[in-house]
């Protein structure tokens, strides 16, 4: 087993340093580095910009590109929540309470300089879990029929939504629509119409750049524009030579470090429960077990590091589901998935077996593009800065040309134009109505396939529903189901959602639909 | 007396309008649903998944709205009101129409003037906005933009055109 693990890591080496391989990941990780830092622009709103850009490329490289987006915008998050006190992204936002006043107390270098060493640290323990656990988890997977890839799937949309933040039936409201707005357009097995209103444009379902970009483009430029509080950039001069920790720095941030990466993992195992989560609870954690939990908040070395490892280690993690059982774990998945269906490759277990070179190539640019990063972060540390300057009255009508012409591109078609300003619209709506739209998405990319599995089981099983619960591995994941369901009842009528939630919230903002909810202020009001 | 105040905190809860709005597309749902053929369980079809997606939508708006009755702050706390504390309608207008602008004139007249009017369009919605630097940021994205899609990534559009008929 692991034998053939590495071997194929060897394999994805070969493939990933490809000159056109690497420089794709090289583009990823730049491009992800850069939105991560610019408050207002996230990693799901940039991937599905690049999404279009991608359809003549190979899927080696379109994925290489995507994941590196993803994981880029990681280490520029931090940037953000350090030196600016800017939880630009949520899954940074805990590390603000012990990043900004290392900065005030003038030691922001160090926090920055100690946070890319974890982060590379938890990225890589993410990796590897991700070679070894695969392959395990293929091998099981590949005994399921449609049954349990149906249960499978209830399981992953259940806990995707409610697991997320904000109220946990509102999630699920948004998964059902996500999954009745992935059953626009032809059925596959009958060929009739559903939902087209007579648009022969939507024959072919809603296109899922134009869905993506309407909810996390521009229904959050219309949730932040004119929102956004100037930059302070009093902190924000940083040079290499600040980076550097002490030796008594890295005593201390060793142990948080590894802390973070082992919650990180863990909590990449449970799907839903994606690098937000994960960077909560590894706070949490740390401050629990500290023996002087009162400092934490004052600039503690741990409070950054800890969260750090944890998020990084969370989102290399997150991968394992995607790749080997064709279940994202949130939105962004969702959409790297959607990113394969468009390059024409099935999402599954078969995916190691049939495409190796996508999944060994993607593991190992994991390695070369963390390394990348470090290299950066590290002495271009400057460069990034001054980017967080720019002010959001450029970035947002700029990011407007890039969704009408990357929905555009998707299909040389002006009628996804109007798509995606309507699903902006829509998408505004409900973030005014507190839901999160990111569910949407998720079910939307599961949709289809649920749908067809949903129906071939019914087929198999000559249209007894109790299929599910009488094959054993299916009747594991529906009580997993039923186990979650009853949980969040039970929380809510004890009136207390779950225990890290309260915390998530303080620090994120009573309301949190967007990436900027916390940087909200009130705006003057207009004379 | 008591009725009508309790009334009045229920329409102003915006988990309300939530669970309502949730019915209401449920309802459009699963009415459309059924006028696509349900089939049986075992040869499903095509209407019956978005049928009970539609009908499940209702139940869930139902209890969202339920859930907004109950005492007590919900989620939202304070701010129960359906409009952020500035609205921004100007803002909100440019940001749509900057896409409909985009698709006008880069239908008629090409992609550089689509492009240069999404970009000054959505522009003026900024509080701080002033002509020139709207007209400046317009050009730049216009002139990047354009090199990068129409010669570099090849985007079947041209660049400056002409359709006389409207």
């Amino acid at each position: 087993m692991i034998e053939q693990a590495l071997s194929g890591l060897w394999y994805g080496f070969g493939v990933a340093f490809e000159p056109h391989n690497i420089m794709w990941c090289f583009v990823g990780v730049l491009v992800g580095n850069m939105v991560g830092v610019l408050p207002g622009m996230g990693p799901l709103a940039t991937i599905s910009i690049l999404l279009p850009l991608t359809f003549g490329m190979k899927p080696v490289g379109a994925i290489l590109m995507l994941g590196g987006v993803m994981y880029g915008a990681q280490y520029g998050g931090a940037i953000c929540s350090i030196l600016l006190n800017l939880p630009c992204h949520p899954p940074h936002a805990v590390t603000c309470l012990d990043g900004f006043p290392m900065t005030k107390q003038g030691r922001g270098g160090v926090a920055l300089g100690l946070t890319v060493f974890a982060s590379f640290v938890g990225a890589s323990w993410g990796i590897t879990e991700m070679i070894f656990l695969s392959p395990l988890l293929v091998k099981a997977a590949l005994q399921f029929g449609p049954a349990e890839v149906c249960s499978l799937m209830l399981l992953g949309l259940l806990a995707g939504s409610t697991l997320a933040r904000g109220s946990p039936i509102k999630g699920v409201a948004m998964t059902v629509l996500g999954l009745f707005l992935g059953s626009v357009g032809t059925d596959l097995e009958t060929g009739s119409e559903r939902y087209t209103f007579g648009m022969t444009e939507l024959d072919d379902g809603i296109e899922l750049i134009a869905l993506a970009l309407g909810l996390f483009g521009i229904a959050e430029f219309m949730n932040s524009v004119n929102q956004v509080a100037p930059i302070n950039t009093k902190y924000t001069n940083v040079s290499i030579k600040d980076m550097r920790p002490t030796k008594a720095d890295m005593k201390r941030a060793f142990f948080p470090m590894w802390r973070g990466t082992i919650v990180g993992s863990l909590c990449s195992l449970i799907p839903g429960t994606g690098p937000t989560i994960a960077s909560f609870v590894a706070y949490a954690t740390e401050k629990k077990i500290s023996r002087h939990p009162e400092k934490f908040g004052t600039g503690l070395i741990e409070g950054v590091v800890c969260p750090e490892a944890s998020t990084h280690s969370s989102v290399q993690g997150d991968f394992i589901p995607t790749m080997s059982l064709g279940i994202p774990g949130d939105a962004v998945m969702a959409l790297l998935l959607g990113a394969l269906m468009i390059q024409g490759i099935v999402p599954g277990p078969q995916l190691i077996s049939q495409h190796p070179d996508i999944f060994w190539g993607l593991v190992a640019s994991f390695w070369i593009g963390n390394i990348m990063l470090v290299l950066l972060n590290v002495p271009l540390i400057g460069i990034w800065v001054k980017m967080l300057a720019i002010p959001y009255r450029y970035l947002y009508p700029s990011a407007m040309f890039f969704v009408c012409i990357g929905v555009y591109a998707a299909n040389n078609d002006f009628f996804q134009v109007g798509e995606v300003a309507v699903i902006g619209l829509f998408g505004y709506v409900l973030l005014r109505l507190g839901f999160h739209p990111a569910p949407i998405l998720l079910g939307f990319v599961l949709g289809p396939r649920f749908e067809e599995n949903f129906r071939r089981a019914m087929l198999i099983s000559r249209g007894d529903i109790l299929v599910f619960v009488e094959r054993p591995i299916s009747a594991v994941f529906v009580a997993l189901c039923a186990i979650l369901i009853g949980s969040q009842i039970y929380f809510r009528l004890r009136g207390a959602k779950a225990d890290l939630e309260p915390a998530a919230e303080n620090v994120v903002g009573g309301e949190a639909p967007a990436s900027l909810a916390a940087q909200r202020v009130p705006a003057t009001p207009a004379e | 007396m008591r009725f009508s105040t309790s009334l009045r905190e229920l329409i102003g809860k915006r988990d309300f309008y939530a669970g309502g709005l949730m019915l209401l597309l449920g309802l459009g749902i699963a009415l459309k649903g059924t006028t696509y053929r349900a089939g049986t369980l075992m040869h499903m079809g095509p209407g019956f998944l978005p049928t009970a997606l539609g009908v499940l939508l209702m139940l869930l708006g139902i209890a969202i709205a339920g859930a907004s009755l109950a005492p007590g702050p919900d989620e939202h706390g304070g701010d129960q009101s359906l409009l952020p504390e500035h609205p921004q309608w100007w803002a909100w207008f440019c940001i749509l129409m900057s896409p409909i602008a985009f698709i006008f004139f880069g239908r008629y007249f090409g992609m550089a003037p689509g492009t240069f009017a999404c970009v000054f369009i959505a522009a003026l919605g900024d509080k701080t906005a002033s002509w020139k630097g709207t007209i400046i940021l317009a050009s730049v994205v216009t002139v990047f933009g354009v090199s990068l899609f129409s010669y570099f990534l090849q985007v079947p559009m041209p660049i400056l055109t002409w359709r006389g008929e409207f």
